[in-house]
């Protein structure tokens, strides 16, 4: 192989002017973060919406909260992506359009709602998946004991569910870190991003996507540990909670 | 609605699907049973008794799922061509093909993913069985083979189906090389009329069709190949 590589290379300045390289990787991994994490709080929220609907009696709901699921289960992200920032500014009314088009950080807005609509299915699957994992003597329980069906969802069934499917939560939330690096295809400058970018300046190609790598599998690590040790914490003596083999995805 | 144009999509289609959507579905075709080969080896060797086997599986697993796809791919585009010219004694880095650099993607990645539910196929096999195999006189080999694979298999089949269709979405991504799959033509379609806006809701609604259907069949499949025990 003749390849000259060149590991200082993350100490030289970067054509953008802030600062090195290194400095323009470590930009994105923050733009990475952030945008993973607003897009996971919108994720959870819906998902826990969705996924409980999708478990209720009324059979009407559960059909159109399926439709939700199926709605952002069966088109690639990079589409939902287009869809969000190319046509969605074109099909509302002209006025909203224009605004929508002069938003600040567009891009990153986007990312967010569209990673926060497709995630939110996929945490949604988990969560009634959870619901259903649970004795179905625990919602007669709740009901025997005169608590309304809100209240048996929401002292008995979401509190136990939540933990069981904090295994496969944990796997989508590394997802959405990783899924977040869809969103350079419309300009959010992210840790890919960035290092591609650093490759197109520097013609490093392996440092760059080297270091990317190092810092995804550090991302990786610090999220796995945190969520053991959140799992530790909340779980209840006596349960043992293991986690729901999920189908298929990444 | 007026503004739309979808005549466009009238213009487009045979195109589309004869240029974009063939490379997609047999990207996918190839990537799918590439994956699944080199995924089953790499379960078995993650479940090997031999420690060094099992390790450098496990880390090549962990590896490639702790990156996101995109990166992945840029990888590899600028990775083949030295392994080529390493693997043939060339001087210079070998120019590969669109399609040849994108399969070596999505084999290696998507192994990653179909490792881990191989796992779980063989690991649903009760190991009484693995140990009447061995009783019965049978190498590794043969009682992998002859016992453990076709049942694991049998059982994994919707999942692994559902994999396949995570994985034909995936390939939209190879968008970010240029490359005329299915999303890559209709957005130079798109790009060349100034028609976005049709062209991707088009996109889209194939797309939810067909991974629709596709997981109506895999969930009709699901009863029919469950075991019953």
């Amino acid at each position: 192989m003749n390849y000259n590589w060149n590991w200082r290379i993350f100490w030289e300045p970067s054509p953008d002017g802030v600062g090195t390289y290194m400095d323009t990787l470590l930009s994105g991994l923050v733009w990475t973060m952030a945008t993973a994490l607003t897009a996971w709080i919108m994720a959870l929220i819906l998902g826990a919406i969705i996924g409980t609907i999708r478990t209720m009696p009324n059979r009407w709901a559960a059909r159109i909260a399926n439709g939700y699921v199926e709605l952002f289960r069966n088109i690639p992200l990079l589409i939902q992506m287009f869809l969000w920032y190319f046509v969605m500014p074109e099909l509302v009314p002209d006025a909203a359009g224009n605004w929508l088009k002069s938003v600040p950080y567009a891009s990153f807005v986007t990312a967010v709602i569209c990673l926060g609509f497709f995630t939110s299915s996929r945490v949604a699957v988990q969560v009634s998946a959870g619901i259903h994992a649970l004795p179905r003597g625990q919602k007669m329980a709740g009901t025997a004991l005169g608590l309304t069906l809100p209240q048996t969802y929401r002292y008995v069934l979401l509190p136990m569910a939540f933990r069981i499917v904090m295994p496969p939560l944990t796997s989508e939330f590394l997802n959405i870190i990783k899924n977040s690096s869809v969103a350079l295809t419309i300009g959010l400058m992210e840790l890919t991003a960035r290092a591609r970018s650093m490759q197109e300046f520097s013609f490093q190609v392996f440092e760059a996507f080297t270091a990317a790598t190092l810092i995804y599998i550090f991302v990786n690590v610090i999220v796995v540990n945190l969520m053991r040790v959140l799992e530790k914490k909340i779980a209840i003596p006596g349960f043992i909670t293991s986690g729901t083999t999920s189908a298929g995805g990444h | 609605m007026n503004k739309f144009d979808f005549n466009v999509i009238e213009r487009s289609w045979v195109y589309l699907f004869q240029t974009g959507m063939a490379f997609t579905l047999e990207l996918t075709a190839f990537a799918m049973a590439g994956g699944i080969v080199l995924g089953t080896i790499l379960a078995m060797m993650r479940l090997s008794s031999i420690k060094p086997i099992s390790l450098l599986a496990t880390s090549y697993v962990n590896l490639i799922r702790s990156m996101p796809l995109v990166l992945v791919i840029f990888w590899f585009y600028f990775l083949v061509p030295y392994i080529g010219a390493w693997v043939i004694g060339a001087n210079e880095p070998i120019r590969v093909g669109a399609f040849s650099s994108s399969l070596i993607t999505f084999v290696l990645f998507e192994a990653a993913y179909y490792c881990e539910i191989m796992r779980a196929g063989i690991q649903s096999i009760p190991r009484g069985q693995v140990w009447a195999g061995y009783a019965l006189g049978m190498n590794y080999w043969q009682t992998m083979g002859n016992i453990v694979l076709p049942q694991a298999f049998r059982n994994m089949i919707p999942v692994l189906l559902t994999q396949t269709i995570v994985l034909f979405q995936d390939v939209s991504l190879v968008y970010v090389l240029s490359i005329t799959d299915f999303v890559g033509a209709a957005s130079k379609v798109a790009q060349r009329d100034g028609r976005l806006i049709e062209m991707y809701l088009f996109v889209a609604v194939v797309y939810f069709v067909m991974c629709f259907g596709l997981s109506l069949l895999v969930k009709k499949l699901q009863q029919r190949v469950a075991i019953i025990r």
